[in-house]
C-alpha cells in the first residue's frame, strides 16, 4: 500500500490514475479547486478500495496555500511515496495572442505554480531520501507550434525543470517522473474533433501508474509519441517555420 | 456533432453537453430550451437522439457500497460493466442485466431493462431502492416507490423524459461463484421451444436463440439456453475484450444466404439434445460485448433491432404467424432471441407484459421499413407491443394503442415540469409533448 498525494486530482487523467491506485488499496490525499468534486471523488475512491482518502481545496495559483497544503498532506499521510502534479488548463492560443494578461495567467497555471510546488516537494523528498515526484507535462512542450505555443512553452519549462531536478535528486534515491501525454480525450479537449491519435485517460493512467511504481525519467504515453516527437523535433527550422499545425 | 443509437439509424446533428458535476447540470438545464439525458447511447433507435443531449460520461462515480447488505449507490453514468468489476470479486451480482454490460445505470432505469431472469425477477426497477432525479426546474428529488409513486412509475421505463437521473441505489444479489452452469436444449420447432420454456420456468435464467429463417416444419427451431449461478468456483472477471470490428462490413456481405448459413451452422453446432457446461458469466450474459463495435456488422447504413412482446394467450399461434412473415421476407438476422416474460409491473411505459418476446436485427433498407410496418400492425392486432428502447419506426397510433398508460405518463410529466423541457426524436414521433 502506497501513500499518494495528487494535486489537480479532478483532472480526467489524475482521476483515472487515482481509480487504479484506489483499487489496489493505496491511501490518497487529493488537492483540487472544486470542493463539490472533491467530495464526490473522495466517496468514489473509497468505494473502489482506497484505505483512506482525504482532500484539500486549493487553487494552485494561490502560492501561499502551497505550504499549508503540504503540511496537511504530510501530516495526514506521514510519509509520501508518490506526489503527482496534474493540474493545468488548455490555453486558448488565439485569445492569448491578443492578451498579455491571459498569456501570463496561462504560464502561471501551467508552469509557475507547478514549479513552486516542485520546489517544495523536492526539498521534502530530498531530506527523506525516497519517493517519486511525478508531473504531467505534454508532447506540446517538445517543440513550439503556432497552434498552441503558449501552453507548449509552459510545458517545456516543466519538462526542462524536472530534467534538472531528476539529476539533482538522483543521488538521494528520489525519482522524478515526467509524463508526456499526446492527445487525450478529456473535458479539457471536449471541443476537439477526435481521431486515431487520441487516447482515453484510462490508457494514460495505466502508463502513469507503471512509471510511478518503478521508473525515473521522461515518458511518452501512449508510447508511439516518442517516435512521432523525434521526427517532429528533427524537422529543420527552414521547413518547420513554414508548417502550420 | 452527429449522434445515433446502437443501430446507427437514424442519426441527428446534436449538441453534446458533458457536465462534470450536478450543479453544472442545473446550469445546463437553465441555459438550454429542450434537452434529453443520454448515457452510453446503447439504445438502438432514436430514443436517445435529441438536438441537445446531456451526456452522463463524467457523472460516473460510486457513492456507497455496503458489502454486507449488497446495497450499491452510484451516479447515473456508471456502467454495469464498472459495477461488475467492483462487485463480482466481493460476491455480488446485478439483480437484472440486459444483454450488454455497456449500459449506464441511468439508461437501465430509463429503459427499465429486463434480462434472462425476467420470468422470476422482473425488470431492473423492481430492484431499485431509490434514485435522485433532477426535474426540469433544476430541483433534485429523491424518489422511491413509496414517497413519489407517480414519479417512480413514470421515470422507470420513461426514456429519460421526466428528468435527469443523477444517482441510484440498487439491491444487488449474492453469488458464490462468477461461473454459470449453462444447459443448452435443442428444440426442433416453435411448439417444442414453448413447451421447454414452460417446463423450465424454475430455471433462474432462460433465453432461446431462434433460427428465424427456418420455415415449414422446422419453423422456430431453437437453442434454449438455461443458466444457474454455480455454487463453487472463484469470483473473478474474465479478460477484457480483444476483438474489435474496425470497419463497416460491406453491405453485400450480409445477405439472405450468409445469414441462412450462419443460422443453420449455429443450430447444428450443438449435436446432442441437451448439453451442459460451466462457463464464465460474461459469455453467458454478454456474448456480444466481446466484439467491440459489433454494430458495424450491419454496414454503414445501420440496422433496426425489432423487439416485440405478444401476450401469453396469443402464444405460439401468434408468433408462428409473425415468423412466417419474416421467413418469407427472407430478411433475417444473425441473432434472433426469444424469451418468456413474467408478469408486467406498474410502470407506465415499461415494456414487458406476460407473454413471449422476440428480438431480431434487420439491416436498414426500404424493404425493411415496409416489413416492420407489416409486423407492427400484426403485433398491435394481437395485443402486443414494441420495446421503446429498440424502436425507430413505430407510429404514434400504434404507440398510444399499445401503451395505454401514456396519458398518465404525460400527466406526471406535466405535474413535474418535464413537458417542454425533455424531449427526444422518438418522443416527438410518438406524439408525446
Amino acid at each position: 500500500m502506497k501513500k499518494i498525494l495528487i494535486i489537480g486530482a479532478t483532472s480526467a487523467i489524475a482521476e483515472a490514475t487515482a481509480r487504479i491506485w484506489a483499487q489496489r488499496g493505496d491511501e490518497l490525499f487529493l488537492v483540487a479547486r472544486n470542493q463539490e468534486r472533491l467530495n464526490v471523488l473522495t466517496k468514489d475512491l473509497k468505494v473502489r478500495g482506497s484505505t483512506e482518502v482525504n482532500s484539500y481545496c486549493m487553487d494552485a495559483n494561490n502560492f501561499e496555500e502551497h505550504l499549508p497544503m503540504l503540511d496537511k498532506a504530510f501530516g495526514m499521510l506521514g510519509k509520501i511515496d508518490v506526489a503527482l502534479i496534474s493540474h493545468g488548463t488548455l490555453s486558448n492560443q488565439k485569445e492569448c495572442e491578443q492578451s498579455v494578461e491571459l498569456t501570463m495567467q496561462e504560464i502561471k497555471t501551467n508552469a509557475l505554480s507547478a514549479i513552486a510546488l516542485l520546489t517544495h516537494l523536492a526539498n521534502r523528498f530530498e531530506s527523506k531520501e525516497s519517493g517519486t515526484i511525478a508531473i504531467i507535462s505534454s508532447v506540446a512542450g517538445d517543440r513550439g507550434r503556432a497552434s498552441n505555443y503558449v501552453y507548449g512553452s509552459a510545458k517545456a519549462m516543466v519538462t526542462t525543470f524536472t530534467s534538472g531536478l531528476r539529476q539533482r535528486l538522483y543521488k538521494f534515491g528520489v525519482s522524478v517522473v515526467t509524463i508526456k501525454p499526446g492527445f487525450v480525450d478529456t473535458p479539457m479537449t471536449a471541443e476537439f474533433k477526435k481521431g486515431l491519435l487520441w487516447a482515453k485517460p484510462e490508457k494514460v493512467a495505466k502508463g502513469i501508474v507503471v512509471a510511478c511504481d518503478k521508473k525515473n525519467g521522461e515518458f511518452y504515453v501512449p508510447g508511439f509519441w516518442w517516435g512521432a516527437m523525434i521526427i517532429i523535433k528533427l524537422i529543420p527550422q527552414a521547413i518547420f517555420r513554414r508548417l502550420l499545425f | 456533432m452527429k449522434i445515433y443509437g446502437w443501430g446507427r439509424y437514424p442519426t441527428i446533428d446534436a449538441q453534446v453537453l458533458l457536465p462534470q458535476t450536478q450543479s453544472v447540470c442545473v446550469d445546463l438545464l437553465k441555459s438550454n430550451q429542450i434537452v434529453l439525458p443520454r448515457g452510453m447511447g446503447r439504445s438502438y433507435g432514436d430514443s436517445a437522439n435529441s438536438s441537445t443531449v446531456i451526456q452522463t460520461d463524467y457523472l460516473d462515480h460510486f457513492i456507497e457500497f455496503n458489502e454486507s447488505t449488497g446495497v450499491l449507490t452510484c451516479e447515473a453514468g456508471v456502467s454495469i460493466r464498472e459495477i461488475l468489476e467492483l462487485i463480482v470479486p466481493k460476491g455480488w451480482f446485478v439483480p437484472v442485466t440486459p444483454g450488454s454490460s455497456f449500459v449506464t445505470i441511468g439508461g437501465a432505469i430509463a429503459s427499465d431493462v429486463h434480462g434472462k431472469n425476467h420470468h422470476l425477477s422482473g425488470t431492473f426497477s423492481e430492484h431499485l431502492l431509490s434514485f435522485n432525479l433532477m426535474l426540469g426546474s433544476g430541483e433534485i428529488v429523491s424518489v422511491t416507490k413509496d414517497n413519489y409513486p407517480d414519479l417512480f412509475r413514470a421515470t422507470c421505463g420513461g426514456m429519460g423524459l421526466t428528468g435527469i437521473i443523477l444517482s441510484a441505489s440498487i439491491q444487488l444479489k449474492p453469488i458464490q461463484s462468477s461461473r454459470i452452469i449453462q444447459s443448452t436444449i435443442k428444440t426442433n420447432c416453435l411448439e417444442e421451444v414453448f413447451e421447454q420454456f414452460e417446463a423450465n420456468h424454475a430455471s433462474t435464467y432462460s433465453v432461446a436463440w431462434i433460427d428465424c429463417l427456418a420455415s415449414g416444419k422446422r419453423l422456430g427451431r431453437s437453442l434454449l439456453m438455461l443458466g444457474e449461478h454455480s455454487q463453487d468456483g472463484t469470483l473473478e472477471l474474465g479478460k477484457k475484450k480483444s476483438l474489435n470490428m474496425p470497419i463497416d462490413m460491406p453491405s453485400s456481405m450480409l445477405n439472405h444466404y450468409s445469414i441462412k448459413a450462419f443460422n443453420s451452422l449455429n443450430y447444428h453446432w450443438i449435436f446432442s439434445k441437451i448439453k451442459t457446461e460451466i462457463i464464465s458469466f460474461e459469455p453467458y450474459f454478454y456474448p456480444l460485448d466481446a466484439i467491440g463495435n459489433w454494430n458495424r456488422l450491419y454496414g454503414k447504413a445501420g440496422f433496426v433491432q425489432y423487439q416485440f412482446v405478444l401476450p401469453r394467450a396469443v402464444g405460439v399461434k401468434g408468433l408462428r404467424q409473425i415468423l412466417e412473415v419474416i421467413a418469407k421476407s427472407g430478411k433475417g438476422s444473425f441473432l434472433a432471441v426469444l424469451k418468456a416474460f413474467g408478469r408486467a409491473n406498474a410502470n407506465f411505459l415499461s415494456f414487458p407484459i406476460e407473454g413471449y418476446t422476440l428480438a431480431l436485427d434487420f439491416k436498414i433498407s426500404e424493404g425493411t421499413v415496409q416489413l416492420i410496418k407489416q409486423l407492427d400492425s400484426m403485433v398491435v392486432e394481437m395485443g402486443g407491443r414494441i420495446y421503446l428502447t429498440k424502436d425507430a419506426l413505430m407510429t404514434e397510433t400504434s404507440f398510444k394503442r399499445t401503451y395505454p398508460q401514456w396519458q398518465q405518463f404525460e400527466e406526471v410529466r406535466a405535474r413535474y415540469g418535464a413537458i417542454g423541457k425533455f424531449a427526444s426524436s422518438q418522443s416527438k414521433r410518438l406524439g408525446l409533448q
